[in-house]
């Protein structure tokens, strides 16, 4: 009986990949471990092995092939002596999986953008409201996870004391690829791989910035950073206090936070709240790939310690970045992505994609969403927060964040302490749920916040 | 890298040191201990609040280390730092006044006891998280080694921080990395009320080194001159940059772990036996009136310094609160 080869998930966050070569041709016999193609995702290029026995009847992909989803069928193993089927006969034969999901929503609904979609709602919002780019300016389409790399790689070339550390930075070129060709430019000097010991080389980090080095302290993902949280905390967030002035940590702490896809509890917690809680700290959390540029590089420039939380299902989408010799975005200035009157929209990092997609339904529906996107949770903009609600008189905020005591929790108490007689309606927040996260796809969905309810939300505050 | 072997080498008293040399160790010696006792009295007086742990006993270590040291290495400690900042050149004013709170101590009135600093010193702190200055000394030394320079970075810690995850953590990277540290053990047999024996059944803490290939020593901690005998043999090594060092130094605290220690855990005798036949200042001063030094000139000395810390005592008492205003400095560097 044919079995239908499909384009594997090579990551938590894989929806797509390139088939960057056959190993094998049509007739070839293969047995289980044989590689059978080389695919590249946006992170890694992995060979791919054969599972079954048999021979290989048809390849339905050709290599070269770029944005081919995950558990599209991409050859056909037959037994021996048995015919090729039709690519038609092929289609829901054998394979013990859905044949079909990339027609499906994904996992995370919100993320899943059909390959030939039209520019997502953020990307149509992106050119609305960019004040701090000079007219005229080129814009290129780049990944955040290019814009944090050309972030790094700039500031390395401005000052000879920056350099990044981190499990797997350099020759791995970063767990998820955020330091692609660091090393072969700087050297391991300045780019080091670090055992897997993120107490002691945060506190290793936080030395070397005592001393007046600007290090990168690079966690695989924030989840991690747990471990080294006192040094976080105790050593660079308050020594300049303790010190009456005399000495500081100007340190960057960055990596991917919060839920990735289907990796449950211990590797999906938002920690944007629990840093933006501490005095010393400066906290980023950008969703835009000019944002993560332009506030990695203020981030380095910054004479404090400054936690830039990042988010691996954001690494590889694409947004223009302004093509200027020195991109940054200030610190504590909130962007307007969209402008609206009927209500208010707070959200930052992954939350944003939410938030958008959320006001494009809204405004079909004839209601005016105004979407307002933090970018950096500590200094926080109320005041354009505050301005905004003056002119809704109501809002959502919207964050993948635990419910207690969360940002949306801080952000609503200063509402109706500095807004109280504008709100129409008490603020409503979506956010992650009261609960560790699941594994179970249908249960991680749940887990997580969702176009849904913020429409929900919305409508609620506006009384519809 | 093949680990390399570990090697002791215990102090051998030295007895050559000048009368000159020995009059610094006993003036700077004599100098912690006074104003440990002093800020003992301002604390029972209640102008010294919060945690204050006090050095008495183990003047020899830092006054030893110190002596091994040139300008440009850096040092950093735990909470138990009054002595380090004495031995490191700090003014026993700014010391004081930030023991009392106040706005001429050297953060200040903001850090207190357990949290100072002085970028011109190179002392790092004062740390009162258990371990955690440990990988923040490797990280200076990181610093100076990325800037090719050759100074050495003296990272104290106790015998209690030496079960901490992190010191290990560091080990492993400091030799991995070659780092210019000398790790400083200063065993007082005692974390808080609980003794080495309780703590571990491997007490030979300099030891856990070899694992990580790191070389080091046990020194006597009561002999100033040992001390600083094995501080210039670490020294040499580290510099040259062959990687980290460890001593461990043999020493004794002979009041409570803090102001509200009791110290029921040891006895009165224990106490009183090292300080009558190994105290480190009894030691120093007994070489010098073996030698040709005087007890005038002691006594000379013994005044003087009672002077220093009674003027410090004075000024830190005079110096003002720091200003309301000062609660909201010092959170951000302008960026």
């Amino acid at each position: 009986m044919a079995t239908e080869i499909l384009m594997p998930a090579l990551s938590p966050t894989m929806e797509e990949g390139t088939l960057a070569k056959w190993l094998v041709k049509e007739g070839d016999t293969v047995s289980s471990g044989d590689i059978l193609a080389e695919i590249e995702t946006d992170k890694a290029t992995m060979e791919f092995e054969a599972v079954d026995e048999g021979t290989v009847g048809k390849l339905l992909v050709a290599e070269g092939t770029e944005g081919v989803a995950v558990n599209t069928p991409i050859a056909v193993l037959v037994e021996e002596g048995e015919d090729v089927p039709s690519a038609a006969a092929g289609q829901g034969e054998g394979g013990e999986r859905d044949p079909a999901p990339a027609e499906e929503p994904g996992p995370r609904e919100v993320h899943a953008q059909p390959a030939a979609a039209p520019a997502s709602p953020a990307q149509a919002a992106t050119s609305v409201s960019e004040p701090e780019v000079p007219e005229g300016t080129e814009m290129k389409s780049t990944t955040v996870r290019e814009a944090l790399r050309d972030a790094m790689a700039e500031e390395m070339r401005r000052d000879e004391e920056v350099f990044l550390m981190g499990e797997e930075v350099a020759e791995y070129q970063g767990a998820y690829k955020i330091s692609q060709g660091l090393l072969d430019e700087f050297g391991a000097r300045r780019v080091i791989d670090t055992p897997i010991t993120e107490h002691g080389f945060a506190g290793i980090g936080v030395g070397a910035a005592f001393a007046g080095l600007k290090p990168i302290v690079e966690f695989m993902t924030f989840n991690f950073a747990m471990q080294a949280i006192d040094q976080i905390i105790n050593s660079a967030a308050k020594t300049l206090y303790m010190s009456g002035g005399q000495m500081g940590a100007p340190i960057v702490f960055r990596g991917p936070n919060g839920a990735a896809a289907r990796v449950a509890a211990q590797h999906s917690q938002d920690y944007a709240a629990w840093y933006a809680s501490i005095p010393g700290l400066k906290v980023v959390q950008p969703y835009s790939a000019a944002d993560a540029k332009g506030l990695l590089k203020t981030a380095i420039r910054d004479p404090n310690p400054v936690v830039f939380l990042e988010n691996e299902i954001l690494y590889g989408k694409s947004f223009d970045v302004p093509v200027l010799d020195d991109w940054t975005v200030p610190f504590g200035k909130a962007k307007i992505w969209r402008e609206g009157t009927d209500v208010t929209l707070v959200s930052w990092g992954i939350g944003m994609t939410y938030a958008l997609e959320a006001a494009d339904a809204l405004s079909q529906d004839g209601v005016s969403a105004e979407v307002i996107d933090l970018r950096t949770l500590r200094p926080l903009d109320m005041e354009t927060v505050i301005r905004s609600v003056q002119k809704t008189n109501r809002c959502v905020t919207v964050e993948e964040g635990f419910p207690v005591a969360s940002m949306s929790d801080h952000i609503a108490a200063r509402i109706m302490q500095e807004a109280f007689d504008y709100l129409d309606a008490p603020v409503l927040s979506c956010t992650g749920k009261d609960v560790p996260m699941p594994y179970a796809a249908n249960l991680e969905k749940l887990a997580l916040t969702s176009v849904k309810e913020v429409l929900d939300a919305v409508k609620a505050v506006t009384y519809r | 890298m093949a680990a390399r072997r570990t090697t002791t080498k215990r102090g051998a008293k030295t007895s050559n040191a000048s009368k000159e040399e020995l009059l610094t160790y006993y003036r700077e010696m004599l100098l912690i201990r006074r104003f440990e006792e002093k800020a003992g009295q301002l604390y029972g007086m209640g102008l010294i609040g919060g945690f204050c742990h006090l050095y008495i006993g183990q003047e020899a270590v830092v006054v030893g280390l110190e002596a091994s040291a040139e300008e440009g290495d850096s040092r950093i400690t735990t909470y138990r730092d009054h002595g380090h900042m004495l031995a490191c050149g700090m003014d026993p004013k700014g010391v004081m006044a930030e023991l009392t709170g106040r706005i001429d101590g050297y953060s200040k009135g903001k850090g207190g006891s357990m949290h100072m600093f002085s970028k011109e010193k190179r002392f790092y702190g004062g740390h009162g998280i258990v371990g955690a200055n440990v990988p923040l000394g490797a990280g200076i030394a990181f610093a100076d080694k990325y800037r090719g320079n050759d100074r050495v970075t003296f990272t104290y810690f106790g015998d209690g921080a030496a079960n901490q995850g992190q010191v290990y953590e560091t080990y492993n990277m400091a030799e991995l990395w070659d780092l210019p540290v000398i790790f400083v053990i200063e065993n007082n047999k005692y974390a808080m009320g609980t003794s080495v024996q309780r703590s571990t059944k491997s007490p030979s803490l300099w030891e856990r080194g070899a694992a990580y290939g790191i070389e080091g020593e046990e020194v006597d901690g009561m002999d100033v001159l040992a001390v600083k005998a094995a501080g210039e043999r670490a020294v040499e090594y580290v510099r040259a940059g062959k990687g980290p060092y460890i001593l461990e130094v043999m020493t004794y605290r002979y009041r409570g772990h803090s102001m509200s220690d009791p110290a029921k855990y040891r006895t009165r005798d224990e106490v009183q036996k090292i300080r009558e036949e190994r105290d480190a200042i009894e030691q120093v001063r007994k070489r010098l009136l073996d030698g040709d030094a005087t007890e005038d000139e002691l006594k000379a000395i013994d005044k003087e310094i009672k002077e220093i810390v009674n003027e410090a005592a004075e000024f830190a008492k005079e110096s003002p609160e720091p200003p309301i205003d000062e609660l909201y400095t010092d959170i951000y560097m302008d960026a």
